[in-house]
Parts: C-alpha cells; structure tokens; sequence
C-alpha cells in the first residue's frame, strides 16, 4: 500500500519482464483511465483512494498484463453505479477483443444479466442450476433461483 | 431453415405450491428460407412464449426447435451462444444495454462478435441508423436515454446489422411513425430477398398482411384444459 497508484500497476508489468520506464509509465496511466480514476491521481498512494478507487486500481493492476482467465469477486460490489456501467462494458471488450476468459462471483443480478454468457446458481455449497444466462434469469427450474429472481427490486 | 415439431412448454412455480401450469403443446411449424411467418392470437395466447422458447430463452419441456443443424431443445449453452452470434437475431421489444456505451457500439456488437473489422462495422452501423433516422448528434450517446420510438429503431438497427439467415421479429413496428414504420418494413422486405427466415408478431395488420406469407395461430397450441 506504500507504493504510489501508478506503481501498483507498473510493478505487475515489471514482474513479467517490462523495463522500460517510460513504456510502463504510460501503460499503468493508460490502465488507470480505463478505471475511472483521474490520471492526475497516478502518483497518489492508495491509502488516500476511496473504496471504490482501491477496487478499481485493483482492476487495472489484474488486467494490465493481459491474462487470458481472470477470477473476480463482486467486481462492481462497493461500486458507484456510472463506474459500475463504464467497467461492464470494459469487461465486454476485453472478453471480445482480447479473448478473455472471466468467472464472475456475484450477487447482483443485473450484473449477470449484461454481463456473464453463462450462469451457474449455487446454493449450500451445490450448483443448483446452470445454463445460458438468459434462459436461467427469465425460465429458472430451480426453486431457489426462482426465489432468487423473484425478489429482485425493479428500478 | 426454422423447423418445430410436437412442441410444448410447461412453467412449474416451485414457490407457489408447486403448481405446474402447462402453457402449450404440440406446437409444429416450419419456416423455409426467404418465408416470413406471423404468430397471431389473442393477448396471452403464447405468442411472445413460442418466439422466447425459439430463441432458447425459455425451456422446452419436449418436442425440437431446429434452426439450421441445431436443435435448441437439446443444444448446449455455448452452442446456442454460437447460433445466436451467427444465425439466429432476435429483435425484442425492449432494449436492454449496457448503460453509457455510445449508440453506435451498442448496433456494431454483433458485427464486432462475428469479426467484422471495427472500421467496417462503423460504416454499416453509421449507413444503418440514418436509414432508421436516429439523428447524428445521437450517435455517441447511450440510447439508454432515448425516446420509445428511437429506443425501437436502435433495437432494429442492432438487430438487422448482421445478416442473420433466421430472424425472429417482436413487434418491430409498434411505436414508429409512419415514415420509420416504412423503412423498417423495407428492411424486413430487403431481409426475406437475401433469404432469411422469418418470425414475427405483428399487432400491425397492415405489416402483417404485407410481409407475411403465412400465419400460425398459437391458440391451437393451447393445451386442453382437461388434461
């Protein structure tokens, strides 16, 4: 947490072989953009980000190197709702353009709506249900996802 | 190309007792190539069921759905996401995007997931939404904050950017005027000449009458009351 926004970011593209400072720089910016957080922000530490700003940088800091399977826990918990949209369709991209694999743990089904193409609902430690994540949202089997979909506030 | 046989749908509310409700059976039509064909039936009668079950968006409690080679009865989820990618377009009543992603990407993504350069796609997308008179100025904006009207045509234009051999059409001229409604019927037209084929529900008709070379009446998929 000592270590500035931008070398959270940089020192993940150094672990896999990056040296040139000035290429690092503006990869770890660019990244830092794509998050929402201002680049002038780049040389404050974390401790001084907000929750949400944390999560974020935390987010460009996983997807700088371009992994091509990433695990995310509740990404858009915690998260004001227009960050919240800019990083689904984010996410979108990199699943087309980059060929990213993602397994999503989440509890917003909104978010699952727009953003997983498959769906599996567990329950006690069991999957209850799974399949395309449409056809499980709008004709759920299982008694609990129907009770999962059922309660879901409409906006 | 659309071939559906012995058909039926049966929703079981699990929190309510258990009750099983069959709602169709023994639904069978097919749709050829370049052929459109409207569900008609009264409000409730399962139209909008019939085309979510086709579309793989319901489950199918038996009976085949098979589009081209693929049954989506039996078919995998990722079998179904490919046939949604490259075969089957499905334009619902309502959008539902991603909030604050421009207009124009929200019509390139299913030019963009079949590999069409970005270029390219931006082209078409651009030609396709004048054509639909979404105002330039639009362009870069969410239609999420658009009007009825104009949210239905982006809907449209997503829906007919990529040339899908089977299409399945929910009411795509409700809420346009009538200049909008022409052009999206010249588009329905334009895609039964190239071949594709066609499902619709039209409240319209006059839309129904022209395009339409057949009609299915859900109604007789109605299970018996009885049984």
């Amino acid at each position: 947490m000592n270590v500035s926004a931008g070398g959270n970011v940089g020192e993940r593209l150094m672990a896999v072989g990056a040296r040139h400072y000035g290429d690092i720089r503006a990869s770890a910016l660019d990244w830092i953009t794509r998050v929402e957080i201002p680049g002038d922000r780049i040389d404050d530490r974390p401790t001084a980000f907000s929750g949400g700003m944390r999560q974020r940088l935390q987010i460009a800091r996983n997807l700088v190197t371009g992994p091509r399977l990433v695990f995310m826990d509740e990404p858009t918990g915690g998260l004001d709702v227009s960050v919240q949209a800019r990083l689904l369709d984010l996410l979108r991209g990199l699943v087309r353009e980059m060929g990213l694999s993602a397994i999503i743990v989440t509890h917003d089904l909104a978010v699952v709506r727009l953003l997983a193409d498959r769906l599996m609902v567990m329950k006690d430690g069991h999957v209850v249900e799974t399949g395309l994540t449409d056809q499980v949202l709008d004709d759920p089997q299982h008694a609990y996802t129907q009770l999962l979909v059922s309660s879901v506030l409409q906006v | 190309m659309i071939h559906i046989e012995n058909l039926s749908k049966t929703f079981t509310l699990h929190n309510q007792g258990s009750a099983v409700i069959p709602v169709m059976s023994g639904a069978e039509f097919s749709v050829a190539p370049g052929e459109c064909v409207a569900l008609t039936g009264a409000s409730g009668a399962g139209k909008s069921t019939l085309m979510r079950m086709i579309y793989g968006n319901y489950l199918a409690a038996s009976g085949s759905i098979r589009i081209g080679e693929t049954d989506i009865v039996t078919a995998t989820p990722r079998e179904i996401l490919r046939l949604r990618r490259h075969t089957l377009g499905y334009v619902s009543q309502f959008l539902r995007v991603v909030p604050r992603v421009p207009t124009l990407d929200v019509v390139a993504e299913p030019l963009l997931a079949t590999g069409t350069p970005s270029g390219k796609a931006r082209e078409q997308v651009e030609a396709l939404l004048a054509r639909l008179n979404i105002p330039e100025r639009l362009w870069s904006l969410s239609p999420t904050t658009f009007s009825g009207g104009e949210q239905q045509r982006v809907n449209i234009a997503r829906g007919f950017a990529y040339p899908y051999p089977a299409l399945l059409l929910d009411e795509p001229t409700a809420s346009l005027d009538a200049r909008n409604r022409e052009t999206v019927l010249r588009l329905i037209e334009e895609a039964k000449v190239r071949g594709a084929a066609i499902i619709g529900i039209f409240h319209d008709e006059a839309a129904r009458d022209r395009l339409c070379d057949s009609e299915v009446d859900v109604t007789a998929f109605r299970p018996e009351r009885a049984a």
